[in-house]
């Protein structure tokens, strides 16, 4: 062996097309040690993780400096299977099992015991029969070591959740020569006894001699556990730390801490915000909405302010909005400006005067086949009526005043187009935002949403559409919510901001409050008795 | 010269690769037809005739797929429901041969609109599969006529078996109704009678009518949430459209505008035909979209009127001058089959990159 270390990376760099995602990284894990992985989205968590596993996207896009070292032994880890040989196991956040095998066969698939039969002598080792009795001993074993009484013969399909988590755990520790097993945020999707009991079993694999990576965005089960914690920020190792010697403040602080630069200074404010004047009321907000649920948020959006909601991705900050427009199912009272919304309506958001602009611009915000012109005017035409022209008995497209206004936003937006003709689909990310924007402008809303205003575009059409929104409100008096993943964003716009953990609002805070609390809103540590989801 | 090249340039862009052949395809043809001894000013109306005759079916797949169920291989059901118009009105025994056929449309119409909204739901509970279930539906319901047509208790003579009494003909006159009503309104004859050109001035008219409400109707607030709910469901319903809703709409609208359009296409061709008849019909209004330069996703008027020009006029030109090249073969009809065939083949291969 000869090194204390069961894992060393060391000086890991790594570049997608130009854009340093990591660099310099090194983490060191010895066996039986709980080490814990700790960052914001896009930290490069997931890119460190997948340099380990020799995942293909890693090579594909000009692979990564630096080296790793297992059991102090240099490992070139170019595909999965090298990672496998290596003694590297992985628990996926979402499950990689299949519904419709036995807890047995899930365990050993790729791994079959087999005895030779006829048929195999002649056709070959694919065809030998599989030895259940032995197959099932083995998992039995696994199942044992964390503890898992469930019947190994039993379908997956039909299992709670959490069991599935365990048996893919199982699988994981079933394979001989484990040294190191990495948990990719596993109680993501657990509810807190479930979670609770998989900490345990974290801990008794660790006391096992395996080494564990431990990713999570919950710092309570992080300082619960760990031995030792590295925490990236952009890219970048902040600091490695005894869990024994931190607190989770500290924690939360040096995951966030980032400078924010405030776009909102240099313009005049002439607001008047009030608790008295709301314009939009949440209570009891559910939104079923696939990965964004939203359970249960309160919120009350005051009128002309400029509202943030941010928090991590799957929290349910996406769900707000979807919800609110009537995209998904929702329940709960949606009250704007003191009028309660029907939201079983399609369109009711819309025809009461909120406009969106989505985060899933390709495949909700624009019509890619269409023109610019068509896409700005389309839900004022649809909503409000306008842009139509009446020939005697009959109501059709004006052309003329739709070209008029389209001409008009190019200019106002700096949409930069070849005319109002071409087609949505051939614009740059950024123009195509504008587009969208264009289009909830000219419903004249009285509250605009906006959702990752700044998704997939470059940084100087980020900063024009970011301006532009400011302008609206200290301007003309909008009031606009933000979602937005960029926390940095948010900060430097907004007057208040949600962060929403657990499909729940965990604190509403000033954009200038420490980054310990930013850090603590999202990693779901509420504060004064929120209810735990 | 290099406005003239780039001019080119721009009309091979817009036409495309098969349309640039089907037109070139089109004119050896008629070329072709010179020294054979065929007339051509007669070959040109024949083409041009069949050309306002399908014209309407044809259009009847625009609606569907601006909705979003793709191409509609089903138009068999308004299909039947114009023939159903047809022989009720015929059965009425209506004089006056402009009341029969509007009287035949409006039956015709009455029956189409609940058929298509039933045809409508069943789409929209197969989203992802229309084409395939569309087709079937297209069979299905021309068997299921089959027995009716075997059933209806009808008892004019021009309708049922001679002998017998019961059931009605494979293929039914309608000199005595409507026949060649539209055809000869207003119709013009160039040249003499038996080489010239005949115009049916009042067919096209009809059709051209039957476009421009169409084309009015795609400009409309609801035309376009109908269009906008074919191409992007999703942007649909965040804008409040009801998509479901837009689908049944366009359906029972295509559904309508195939009855109108058999019955239009009954009265040029002077007989109505039952049973087996309307089974490959929507492969021809299909195949004549297509050419015309629609996709699966996008389908505009104008596809439907050069589309049925260049599908139709080659049937036209193409069955004489196979019929001299080479005598007592079907050449020609071995030829509409690969064309048409071969057209709904390229097309859907194509229809990947456009989603």
């Amino acid at each position: 062996m000869g090194s204390r270390y069961v894992l060393e990376m060391t000086d890991i760099s790594k570049e997608y097309y130009g854009n340093r995602v990591l660099k310099n990284v090194n983490l060191q894990v010895e066996p039986g040690e709980i080490h814990a992985l700790v960052g914001e989205n896009g930290a490069g968590k997931s890119t460190l993780m997948n340099i380990l596993f020799g995942m293909p996207v890693i090579h594909e896009t000009g692979g990564f400096e630096g080296e790793i070292k297992i059991d102090g032994q240099p490992a070139m880890i170019d595909n999965p299977y090298k990672a496998m040989d290596y003694g590297i196991g992985m628990v996926h956040q979402e499950f990689m099992l299949i519904p419709g095998f036995t807890v047995t066969e899930n365990i050993k698939v790729g791994r079959e015991i087999t005895n030779p039969t006829f048929l195999s002598k002649v056709f070959g080792k694919d065809l030998e029969t599989l030895d259940i009795e032995k197959m099932r001993r083995d998992a039995r074993v696994a199942l044992d070591t964390i503890g898992l009484n469930i019947e190994e013969y039993v379908q997956v399909a039909g299992l709670p959740i959490g069991y599935m988590q365990f048996v893919e755990i199982a699988r994981e520790i079933d394979k001989t020569g484990i040294k190191l097993l990495v948990f990719d945020e596993p109680t993501a999707v657990l509810t807190e006894s479930e979670a609770d009991r998989l900490l345990e079993i974290v801990q008794l694999i660790a006391s096992k001699g395996i080494g564990i990576v431990f990713i999570t965005h919950r710092l309570d089960e992080v300082m619960a556990i760990s031995d030792r914690l590295t925490i990236l920020r952009d890219g970048e190792v902040v600091a490695t730390l005894n869990a024994k010697d931190t607190t989770v403040e500290r924690v939360a602080e040096l995951m966030i801490g980032r400078k924010v630069e405030k776009l909102i200074e240099g313009m005049g404010d002439h607001r008047v915000l009030s608790d008295a004047d709301i314009a939009l009321s949440l209570r009891d907000f559910y939104v079923d909405m696939p990965g964004e649920r939203v359970k249960g948020v309160n919120l009350d959006i005051r009128n002309g302010e400029i509202f943030g909601i941010g928090g991590l991705a799957g929290q349910g900050k996406l769900g707000i909005p979807n919800g609110i427009m009537g995209i998904y199912d929702s329940e709960g009272t949606v009250e704007l400006f003191g009028k309660e919304l029907d939201l079983t309506k399609l369109g009711e958001a819309l025809r009461n005067g909120i406009a969106f602009v989505s985060e899933d611009r390709r495949g909700v915000g624009l019509l890619l086949d269409e023109s610019i012109e068509f896409n700005v005017v389309f839900s004022a035409m649809q909503i409000k009526g306008d842009f139509l022209i009446r020939l005697g008995p009959i109501t059709i497209y004006d052309q003329r005043k739709a070209r008029e206004h389209t001409l008009e936003m190019i200019k106002t937006l700096d949409i930069r187009c070849t005319g109002p003709k071409q087609l949505v689909g051939s614009l740059s990310g950024g123009n195509q935002q504008k587009v969208c924007l264009a289009r909830a402008l000219t419903l004249n809303p009285a509250l605009l949403i906006v959702s990752e205003p700044t998704r997939g575009i470059d940084i100087g059409a980020k900063r024009l559409v970011l301006e532009h929104l400011i302008k609206l409100n200290r301007e003309e008096g909008l009031t606009i919510v933000v979602v937005s993943s960029e926390l940095v964003e948010l900060r430097s716009m907004c007057d208040r901001i949600a962060i929403i953990s657990g499909g729940n609002v965990a604190a509403i805070l000033e954009p200038d409050a420490p980054d310990a609390e930013f850090g603590l809103a999202m990693a779901g540590l509420r504060k004064e008795g929120a209810s735990i989801a | 010269m290099r406005a003239l090249r780039e001019k080119l340039s721009e009309i091979y862009e817009n036409l495309g690769l098969p349309r640039i052949i089907i037109i070139g395809f089109f004119i050896v043809l008629l070329i072709a037809a010179v020294p054979l001894g065929l007339s051509v000013p007669n070959l040109l109306g024949d083409a041009i005739r069949r050309w306002a005759m399908y014209g309407i079916l044809v259009l009847a797949m625009v609606p569907a797929v601006e909705c979003g169920i793709n191409l509609n291989f089903g138009i068999s059901l308004g299909i039947v429901a114009g023939l159903l118009g047809s022989t009720t009105a015929i059965e009425m025994g209506i004089p006056n041969p402009w009341t029969s056929l509007f009287a035949a449309m409006a039956i015709g119409v009455l029956v189409a609109i609940p058929l298509g909204i039933g045809y409508g739901i069943l789409l929209n509970r197969v989203k992802g599969s229309e084409m395939t279930v569309s087709t079937y539906v297209g069979f299905s319901v021309v068997a299921f006529m089959n027995l009716v047509w075997l059933s209806l208790p009808f008892k004019s003579g021009t309708l049922i078996w001679p002998l017998g009494g019961r059931g009605m003909r494979n293929t039914i006159s309608l000199a005595s109704s409507f026949g060649g009503v539209l055809n000869n309104f207003l119709g013009v004859q160039i040249g003499d009678p038996t080489q010239g050109l005949y115009v049916p001035t009042g067919l096209i008219l009809f059709f051209m009518a039957a476009c421009v409400v169409v084309w009015l109707f795609l400009r409309s607030k609801t035309g376009l949430a109908m269009s906008a709910a074919g191409s992007n469901p999703m942007f649909a319903r965040a804008s409040g459209i009801n998509v479901d809703m837009m689908r049944i709409l366009g359906t029972t609208i295509s559904t309508a505008l195939g009855a109108i359009g058999i019955i239009t296409y009954s009265q040029s061709y002077g007989f109505l035909q039952l049973y087996n008849a309307p089974l490959m019909m929507g492969f021809h209004c299909v195949a004549a979209v297509l050419i015309g330069g629609a996709t699966v996703r996008s389908a505009k008027i104008s596809h439907a009127i050069i589309g049925t020009f260049l599908f139709q006029g080659i049937l036209a030109v193409a069955l004489p001058v196979a019929n001299k090249l080479l005598p007592g073969t079907n050449l020609a009809d071995v030829m509409r089959i690969i064309i048409s065939n071969g057209i709904i083949l390229y097309a859907l291969s194509k229809t990947k990159e456009g989603s």
